[in-house]
């Protein structure tokens, strides 16, 4: 184990928060959308989470040796999502207080301001399996007090469906730039879990537009150890592309 | 055995306007372009579009072809959005239905299979149930250990007046062979479709398809198909492989010439004409 020399950037606090989100898992898919979540993903199995499996983004699953160890079409993808054994890392470019996601489009979806992704695989991932909500830019437009869209199922719509239906929901955390957030209240209103060393609890709750649950003093996200450190330094990330996708530093 | 070999032009002859048309491939991989372009060049309109999204929408909206379409997402994957799909959506004059991606799947096998529906999970409690008024559930009739009846989505079939598909190589009988990582959901469009046409990179004698690749990749047989157009680099600007990969820099000119009349102008004379 080679010494740190520096302390962990935002973007490594970042990326070890969201590793932990993958922690009991056990032998499910991890399936992380975006740069950040891929090299998180990539060290929960590289320590805490040795037995994830994960896709190259085409169609094989790669082990920890970067080894083809099997065939995962986007047939077989739809599978693994409805059978449940999967956790998936999405973005949101808005998310509300009962943890509500939008990535379709902005304004009225018949005729948007803005059409973005469309609803992609959020309906069926969010009631078939674990989801996890990356937002890199922690602003009072991705934290809105109502999503124009609902792709991802959030715990209010969850709860109107019935405890049958819901049975498989479960967003374990939102990680973004600033903080960490969870659904840990009695009504599963967003919590802030969180705060990433060196961020102000004021300016979290001003960049949210909506009141987040949470209880002085709130604790600071962990800092990566000195292995983690080293993994995502020399191992995982050494060209630093994980630190281009937040916004905070 | 018959030959089943045709042109791209007989292709469009025995399609018309306002039907139903489903396209193979997945966003920005393995599109039939050479038949999108011969569409673009026909004065087909009013369709209804079905398929995993990628330029092959974007070029259909540019022309105003598209009446209707039903998706699970548009992307050019290198290029996260189409900018003529956005901006189609964005003047409020396309009708869509933008399923999961799951349900699309799930309402071509339905068609294939000749079924009403196929019951999932997916798409309970999100805004696809509300945006699609269609859509409606179903109870299981199977009770649980508790006596409670599941509700599911019930998606409805998908049945396309055709399907147009790109593979790697065929027999002259329409048997065809996929030759990259993933089939996407070709086979399942073939199995919804009155008509049925691949366009492919190469026909080969039938003996020669085992030499390409094993069993496994000849997904789609003869019973599948009823007409095969040879078109070589037919997929491009999208990606074919093992025969050739994305342009990229042909796709991101594409994308650029959106916002540029001039520019666009150019590309449809050199891509489309």
């Amino acid at each position: 184990m080679t010494a740190t020399t520096t302390a962990a950037a935002r973007h490594e606090v970042c990326a070890v928060a969201l590793a932990e989100a993958f922690r009991g898992d056990g032998e499910i898919l991890a399936s992380p959308i975006g740069v950040l979540p891929g090299i998180a993903a990539r060290l929960a199995r590289a320590t805490f989470a040795p037995d994830l499996l994960m896709s190259d983004g085409v169609a094989s699953l790669i082990n920890a040796a970067g080894e083809v160890e099997g065939w995962l079409p986007y047939r077989t993808v739809f599978d693994v999502v409805w059978s449940g054994r999967r956790h998936v890392v999405m973005g949101a470019s808005q998310i509300d207080r009962h943890g509500n996601q939008n990535i379709a489009c902005i304004g009225d979806p018949r005729k948007p301001k803005a059409q973005l992704l469309g609803m992609r695989g959020a309906p069926g991932n969010t009631i078939n399996h674990t989801t996890t909500y990356w937002v890199p830019s922690h602003t009072r437009r991705s934290f809105v007090t109502r999503v124009d869209v609902v792709t991802g199922v959030g715990y209010d719509r969850a709860a109107a469906l019935g405890e049958r239906a819901a049975r498989f929901h479960e967003i374990r955390r939102v990680v973004t730039d600033l903080a960490v957030l969870d659904f840990a209240t009695p009504d599963h209103a967003m919590r802030l879990a969180s705060l990433h060393p060196g961020v102000a609890l004021a300016d979290v709750l001003e960049k949210t537009s909506f009141p987040l649950v949470f209880s002085e003093p709130v604790p600071v996200t962990r800092l990566p150890s000195d292995e983690e450190l080293h993994l995502l330094r020399t191992v995982l990330d050494p060209a630093g592309r994980g630190a281009k996708e937040v916004a905070a530093t | 055995m018959a030959d089943k070999r045709i042109k791209v032009d007989d292709v469009i002859a025995e399609l018309r306007s306002g039907m139903t048309i489903g396209l193979g491939g997945w966003g920005s991989r393995r599109k039939p372009m050479a038949l999108i372009r011969a569409i673009l060049r026909s004065p087909l309109t009013d369709l209804t579009v079905v398929t995993y999204g990628g330029p092959d929408v974007g070029l259909l909206c540019a022309a105003g072809t598209v009446k209707k379409l039903v998706t699970g997402f548009v992307s050019l994957d290198s290029i996260p959005l189409d900018p003529w799909y956005r901006a189609a959506r964005q003047r409020g004059e396309l009708e869509v239905r933008e399923y999961d991606e799951g349900m699309l799947q799930w309402g071509l096998y339905a068609a294939s299979l000749r079924l009403p529906f196929l019951p999932t999970r997916a798409g309970l409690g999100a805004d696809v149930m509300t945006l699609c008024p269609e859509l409606r559930t179903v109870r299981s009739p199977y009770g649980d250990a508790n006596g409670d009846h599941e509700e599911l989505v019930a998606v409805p079939a998908i049945e396309l007046d055709a399907a147009i598909c790109h593979l790697n190589r065929a027999d002259s009988a329409g048997n065809a062979q996929f030759l990259g990582p993933d089939l996407y959901f070709d086979d399942l469009y073939l199995g919804a479709a009155k008509r049925r046409f691949i366009s492919v990179e190469r026909v080969v004698p039938t003996a020669e398809l085992l030499a390409a690749g094993s069993v496994h990749t000849l997904r789609i047989h003869r019973g599948m198909v009823d007409g095969v157009v040879e078109a070589p680099r037919g997929a491009h600007f999208t990606e074919c492989p093992p025969d050739y990969g994305r342009d990229e820099e042909l796709q991101a000119r594409y994308a650029a010439a959106a916002a540029d009349p001039a520019a666009w102008n150019a590309f449809y004379q050199e891509y489309v004409s």
